[in-house]
């Protein structure tokens, strides 16, 4: 299946009303991130760490949009704490697109990532959060199903994204 | 030196009606939730650190609006980052003020490290429009004026007391609660 384009990607979640994202880079989405950047109808910040941009995307919720971060899997351990603390307890819907480094545990990608690459969508789980994994095949239909739960339930939710799967 | 909940009575009495306020997990919140409990305050009840990235992102979506981040030096120094980005982005709505009694009051009073480090100084390198570091009542509300008249991000460093309010109650509202009233209130207040 060839990977999702850029521009492809953003056009769609533009039309499901993502217009503000913050995030850290990954190069499971190169091309996608930095077209992100570059994106005259997306404000785009680039933060600190993946926290800080779950901080900053949060805000926009209070201006009836859904805000947006895009990060590696290495970050969810940074989010942990204002998923817990904040996003979960107050019910505040962040769409969190996460480059899933690791996949499939040892000996994939570099030792940092095997681990988290194992447990990424079991730390999700147990913090009731709700992902999917992405595939270029059937990736707006995915999306729009991982949103509509998001909306009922007010959660924030996660798009896992292995390498290849987008540009 | 002035006691914290002295400078939040001051800070609340500088603040009008479309300032948005997000503050800061503990003792912080409680304060400024018995002192002047309004729809544009958010008390963020947990997630310490995250106070100014969040106002940071009400800033860049609301230039209209001042918005006060109000955090401790515990907080802020825990997301030390987030001063560079603040001034990165530089929104001239953004105030900062951060009540630095050097200690970690909401657990029991441990020391922090700013009684050796000038957080003011940091956002000053960092490249905030002005950090201005005060020490009593008279000074901060001078500074609060100014900050008003002038573009940000500006930061407003208070040295504060350990003089902690006795049984002063939690923040009451249910986090939803919290949320609804600041979504209204940043509803309300959009230009129309």
């Amino acid at each position: 299946m060839t990977p999702i384009k850029p521009y492809t990607f953003w056009g769609f979640l533009k039309s499901r009303g993502v217009h503000f994202v913050s995030g850290v880079p990954d190069s499971t989405f190169k091309q996608t991130y930095d077209s992100l950047i570059t994106d005259d109808d997306i404000t785009f910040v680039p933060a600190v760490r993946e926290d800080v941009a779950l901080g900053l995307a949060s805000a926009a919720y209070f201006n009836d949009r859904l805000g947006a971060i895009i990060i590696q899997n290495s970050g969810i351990g940074n989010v942990v704490n204002p998923l817990t603390s904040f996003n979960l307890i107050y019910r505040i819907p962040v769409l969190m697109i996460i480059g899933w480094r690791g996949y499939g545990g040892p000996p994939n990608d570099a030792p940092e990532h095997w681990i988290m690459g194992d447990k990424s969508p079991s730390i999700l789980k147990t913090l009731d959060i709700p992902f999917e994994s992405l595939e270029a095949d059937g990736f707006k239909e995915s999306i729009d199903g991982l949103l509509t739960t998001m909306t009922e339930k007010s959660l924030p939710g996660a798009l896992l994204i292995r390498s290849g799967v987008v540009q | 030196m002035i006691s914290r909940i002295h400078a939040i009575r001051i800070i609340a009495e500088s603040l009008q009606k479309n300032d948005l306020v997000v503050s800061t997990t503990g003792m912080i919140s409680r304060e400024l939730f018995i002192t002047d409990d309004r729809s544009g305050n958010f008390y963020m009840l947990g997630s310490m650190g995250l106070v100014s990235s969040f106002a940071l992102g009400l800033a860049l979506l609301n230039p209209s609006n001042r918005v006060v981040a109000l955090e401790g030096d515990g907080s802020a120094l825990m997301s030390m980052g987030t001063l560079a980005l603040v001034a990165s982005e530089a929104p001239r709505n953004f105030l900062h003020i951060i009540l630095d009694n050097e200690s970690y009051e909401s657990t029991g009073g441990q020391p922090t490290i700013t009684n050796q480090i000038d957080l003011a100084k940091i956002a000053s390198s960092c490249g905030y429009q002005k950090a201005d570091r005060i020490e009593n009542g008279d000074q901060l509300s001078v500074a609060l004026t100014n900050s008003r008249n002038n573009p940000g991000p500006r930061m407003i460093l208070a040295k504060v007391g350990i003089a902690p309010v006795k049984n002063i109650p939690r923040v009451t509202h249910h986090p939803i609660d919290i949320r609804d009233r600041f979504s209204n209130a940043v509803s309300n207040m959009l230009p129309k």
